[in-house]
């Protein structure tokens, strides 16, 4: 977990994949690269991206650290602060909000005592409000990890809660 | 793959590759009328005739999958089903064309969908329709999947390059255009998920075959997202010319409003298009019946009409508050602005914190013209349409919904109460009594 102690390398076959996807571009623009690099850094490291990780990702792209952290920042799936094992992304956009996403954020927001943005004390549940998922006549739609969970209810939402809290593995989207 | 085939699927490659010519191709899809499925409505024959092609240059098509119009949720469904109808498409696009390297930039949230369609596309390879000398036809093509970021800016096209190219979402000034200079300053043709699936079938079945469907200059058929106060929110596959009120209430499609209420409003193509009232949206000003199709939804102009967009239709009962979804938007649309230009940057934040409060019962009369001022200034002063997307909503909200602005500035208690019990949201401020 601390991410200070622990060597920030990729396996051999997370190298072998950030290379293959060097490849699909032509030579010299291997800085096209870096968002899905990020991703596959983001998901080794503990969910977020640390400087020291994103200055090994500039290395390993041959570009200034600077240009991964300008592009780092911008986008909102890259998390800059550590987060919970699970991070609760829910979305708070119109069509979501006509079927109920207000409730279901308020409910969670009680349930685990945060705020959006927080992390429950015990490290488990990071909450976030995002922007419409594409998936607006499923709603209220929550993302954690890969996974969307659709048409949830505040009692599905507990369900899942005790579920994540008995699997107790970092969800990541890669 | 196997289901996909037997179906006659890759047929279009096989006809493409084997029996035409890229303008061939060209031709059939000018003939279609097939118009830009991602929002604009561009015809997609005469885009692509825009392309330049110098000498040893190379040429790059990149679909646009990033699908973050917030009502919008067509593509992932497309893309999920039936991934190879995508990938032939994008083989017959990229042929004509004369790509040999072609990207699918999928929003990052996606991932799920990105590992289907990297699976599709390798059984696609191994039966030899991706990759060197397809079908012995001579033509190579390489097909890419890309993950975004999480940037709804990033659908925009120049947006779309410049995140393709590792950089931040910011868009192009135009001139230079994508055909022109595009990805690595090379001619770039970008377009949505549903028009490439189209293509497919056009050079399958011809162009003129493509234009019987439809009515007048809306060819074909058009994913439609419903959702909201629906009884059966989904997608649903219409050929244009529908009557809008077959679509809300025909068992075929919605299914009618949820709860046996009455509608209140729609906005019938992703949140940037303008709202239309229940009466304006079956019926033009004209009276007559209003149809899901390009001129018929913007019949009228943005007075009484609006436009078909994306295709993300988004459906309000009468318990729908306009204000507080109209705030909703807004949020959204300056969560999601770039930066770039000052009236989009800070313009939509204003607008944001003023509706939230009259939203809110803080506001004031004079506000609702403010908003209409600010949104007038926004609008056609920005890089990228996103300042117009974010001005649209404001402007047809207070046009067609004055009253209920005005009733939450007279009755903040009321409305604020109302809205409580509906949605369940908290009210993180006190009431206090709004000023004159
Ligand atoms: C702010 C903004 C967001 C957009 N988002 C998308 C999108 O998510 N998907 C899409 O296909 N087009 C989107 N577009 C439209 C694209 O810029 C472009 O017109 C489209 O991809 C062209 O493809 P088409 O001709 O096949 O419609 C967006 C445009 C703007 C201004
Ligand atoms: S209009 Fe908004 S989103 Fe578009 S370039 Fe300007 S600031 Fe960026
Ligand atoms: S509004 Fe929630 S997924 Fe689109």
């Amino acid at each position: 977990m601390d991410i200070d102690t622990r060597e920030i390398r990729f396996s051999a076959e997370r190298l072998a994949e950030v290379y293959e996807i060097i490849g699909r571009y032509p030579e010299g623009r291997q800085k096209s690269a870096l968002l899905p690099v990020l991703h596959i850094a983001q998901a080794e490291f503990d969910n977020w991206l640390s400087p020291e990780v994103m200055d090994y990702v500039a290395d390993l792209l041959g570009i200034q650290p600077i240009e991964v952290y300008e592009v780092a920042s911008f986008y909102t799936m890259f998390n800059l602060k550590p987060v919970g094992k699970y991070v609760l992304e829910v979305c708070r956009t119109g069509p979501c909000c006509l079927v109920g996403a207000e409730k279901l954020q308020s409910h969670l927001e009680t349930k685990l005592g945060i705020k959006p943005g927080e992390t429950t004390p015990d490290g488990m549940f990071t909450l976030k409000t995002v922007e419409c998922l594409a998936a607006c006549g499923f709603g209220p739609v929550m993302q954690v990890g890969a996974t969307y969970y659709e048409r949830l209810t505040p009692e599905k939402a507990d369900e899942l809660l005790e579920q994540f809290r008995k699997e107790n593995k970092r969800a990541t989207y890669c | 793959m196997e289901v996909y085939r037997k179906q006659g699927g890759y047929a279009a490659v096989e006809k493409a590759l084997k029996t035409m010519t890229p303008d061939e191709v060209l031709e059939e899809v000018k003939k279609s009328g097939l118009r830009g499925r991602g929002g604009a409505g561009f015809p997609t024959g005469l885009k692509w005739s825009f392309l330049a092609k110098p000498e040893g240059v190379p040429r790059y098509l990149v679909c646009n999958a990033d699908e973050s119009e917030p009502g919008t949720f067509k593509d992932r469904d497309l893309m999920v089903r039936n991934p190879h109808s995508l990938i032939e498409g994008m083989i017959v696009s990229s042929f004509a064309l004369g790509a040999n390297t072609s990207y699918i930039y999928v929003r990052g949230e996606l991932f799920y969908v990105i590992r289907i369609l990297e699976k599709a596309i390798s059984e696609a390879r191994e039966k030899g329709f991706l990759g060197k000398n397809i079908l012995g036809s001579g033509y190579d093509l390489e097909l890419y999947v890309q993950p975004g970021g999480g940037a709804y800016i990033c659908g925009e096209e120049t947006a779309l390059i410049e995140s393709l190219e590792g950089k931040r979402g910011n868009p192009r000034i135009k001139p230079p255009f994508p055909a022109v200079s595009g990805v690595w300053g090379c001619p770039t043709v970008v377009n949505n998920v549903e028009t490439i699936a189209a293509t497919s079938w056009i050079v399958q079945h011809g162009g003129d075959e493509y234009a019987k469907i439809g009515i007048g200059r809306s060819t074909g058929t058009k994913l439609i997202s419903a959702c909201g106060n629906i009884n059966k929110p989904g997608i649903y596959e219409i050929e244009l010319g529908l009557p809008v009120e077959e679509f809300i209430y025909s068992d075929e499609y919605c299914g009618g409003i949820a709860g046996g209420k009455r509608l209140k409003a729609v906005v019938a193509g992703g949140s940037s298009v303008p709202v239309l009232p229940a009466n304006l949206i079956l019926k033009t000003m004209a009276g007559e019946s209003r149809l899901m199709s390009y001129e018929s939804l913007a019949e009228g102009g943005f007075v009484s009409g609006t436009m078909l967009g994306s295709g993300g239709f988004i459906v309000m009962d009468e318990d729908a508050c306009i204000v507080r979804n109209t705030w909703n938007f807004t949020r959204f649309y300056h969560h999601e602005s770039c930066g770039q230009c000052s009236p989009c940057r800070e313009g939509t934040g204003w607008m944001e914190k003023v509706l939230h409060r009259i939203e809110y019962g803080h506001g004031k009369m004079s506000d609702i013209d403010l908003l209409v001022d600010v949104a007038a200034k926004i609008e056609g002063n920005t890089i990228c349409p996103l300042g117009d997307a974010a001005a649209w909503p404001v402007g047809s909200a207070i046009r067609h919904f004055r009253d209920e602005f005005e009733w939450h500035v007279r009755e903040p208690r009321l409305s604020q109460e109302r809205n409580y019990g509906l949605a369940g949201y908290a009210d993180p401020l006190p009431v206090q009594a709004a000023e004159a």
